[in-house]
């Protein structure tokens, strides 16, 4: 007999009886569609026992990666227990430092009460005065130093930004925030190491781009990484000095700083769509990472895909700016 | 002794289930978004959900497990009705479906099968 437990919900499934029936048969509130494991609607994560591997065809390998499965499709061998997709819980950290990595880049190191437990690339919700929440990428990678290492965030100046404006004009080192999650399914995951990455993003959407292509090379990602970071003019790139030490000390890591205006000094010059046509015009088997601006997100991801990239091999985030 | 004979293999075991629905779906999604007859359909959608379903419709083409019904097809498609979805749309879908199978190397004979099951929702998608 299998059983499925989700939040206060046991389900004994009759033989037969996938988890989302046993699930929805005892109440639970679970969306579902197509009730064939292709929509995707019910998708949960597994917090104990043993996914089978149908409930997980056609996921995100990072999905996989972090236990979500489909429950329509699952016919568990034991007891599996499992939680909605997305729940997260919040923990204490201090702002260990602050420093500035251009005139609207702000860097803040935070470390947890807890260690966290994350990928590369995902994203945090900093909440401040249990009431102020927003969400920014880390740029960090897990284990980088000690066994609870500082956590970095990139912080944009947004115009009167309650939390940036905060963080860029009064925080200081010591001070206490709360952090939710990690996030979000844009990171690198290890293995098929033949696939050469296209990493694109503008603004700080770097953060994770830094952070997932420092990962692969890290987890000694044998292809081609190739990184472009985009902004209107030279004044909003940053880590310049640090991707060229990277791409020297890499020989499989490439990276392009491209702006709108105003180029040079190993500048591109012209919109980011044009470029990538030109030097990436076929994609096949690569896997695509695209970080930023949500409209800029959304073409890329389109043009990338129709350029070759599998939909599962395709990740992004969209940077949703709040004031 | 149990034999298994041509006809207990069902179109989607033929075709290679859901590995086949995998492997046709990008091509497929592909297929339509660059397609000037059909494209302005697919305009501003949700990619991860549009591909969802696409995959739902390349399973139930395929002969593959599905729940869809008459009125999910007549529901779903409403809203393409109002943008001018007609005859000639269908026939490229029908048409660009073939196509991405060919190219992933099925045989004509199958691709003739997944042709009239796709067929057979017509009335449907054009709520008649």
């Amino acid at each position: 007999m299998s059983v499925v437990h989700f939040g206060a919900i046991r389900s004994d499934l009759q033989p037969g009886e996938s988890a989302l029936d046993g699930l929805l048969r005892n109440g639970a509130s679970l969306a579902y569609a197509c009730k064939a494991g292709t929509c995707g609607s019910c998708m949960v994560r597994a917090v104990s026992g043993p996914v089978p591997a149908r409930a997980q065809v056609g996921l995100k390998d990072s999905w996989k990666a972090r236990g979500y499965f489909l429950p329509c499709v699952c016919h568990p061998e034991g007891d599996l227990v499992a939680e909605a997709a997305g729940s997260d819980a919040r923990v204490g950290a201090a702002i260990r430092s602050l420093k500035l990595l251009s005139a609207d880049v702000l860097r803040v190191r935070l470390v947890c009460d807890t260690p966290l437990d994350f990928h590369a690339g995902q994203y945090l919700t900093v909440v401040r005065e249990r009431s102020l929440a927003r969400s920014y990428s880390i740029a960090s990678l897990p284990g980088d130093v000690g066994e609870n290492p500082e956590v970095e965030l990139h912080i944009r100046r947004v115009a009167n930004g309650r939390m940036s404006g905060w963080l860029f004009g009064n925080a200081g080192p010591g001070d206490r925030v709360e952090v939710q999650g990690p996030s979000g399914e844009c990171f690198y995951v290890a293995g098929r190491q033949h696939m050469p990455m296209l990493l694109v993003g503008t603004g700080t959407g770097l953060a994770p781009l830094y952070a997932i292509a420092r990962d692969a090379l890290r987890s000694g990602h044998r292809a081609p990484v190739h990184l472009v970071h985009g902004a209107t003019r030279p004044a909003g790139l940053y880590l310049r000095d640090e991707l060229l030490a990277t791409a020297r000390s890499h020989a499989n890591f490439q990276y392009t700083a491209s702006v709108l205006e105003g180029g040079g000094d190993g500048c591109v010059t012209g919109p980011l769509e044009g470029l990538l046509a030109t030097r990436f015009p076929n994609l096949e088997g690569w896997r695509g990472y695209v970080c930023g601006d949500p409209g800029l997100v959304k073409s890329l991801r389109m043009k990338l895909f129709l350029a070759g990239i599998g939909m599962p091999d395709l990740y992004s985030d969209s940077f949703l700016p709040s004031a | 002794m149990h034999i298994m004979s041509a006809a207990t293999i069902t179109l989607y075991e033929q075709l290679g289930g859901a590995g086949a629905v995998e492997a046709a779906v990008d091509r497929f999604y592909r297929k339509v978004l660059t397609d000037a007859r059909v494209s302005r359909f697919f305009e501003g959608v949700d990619m991860d959900r549009q591909r969802a379903k696409q995959k739902g419709f390349l399973t139930m083409a395929f002969g593959g497990p599905h729940n869809y019904t008459g009125k999910d097809m007549r529901t779903g498609h409403a809203p393409l009705l109002k943008m001018g979805l007609d005859d000639s749309h269908v026939d490229a879908i029908i048409e660009l479906l073939g196509a991405t199978l060919r190219e992933m190397g099925v045989a004509e004979n199958l691709i003739s099968q997944v042709a009239a099951i796709a067929e057979s929702t017509r009335n449907d998608v054009l709520n008649r």
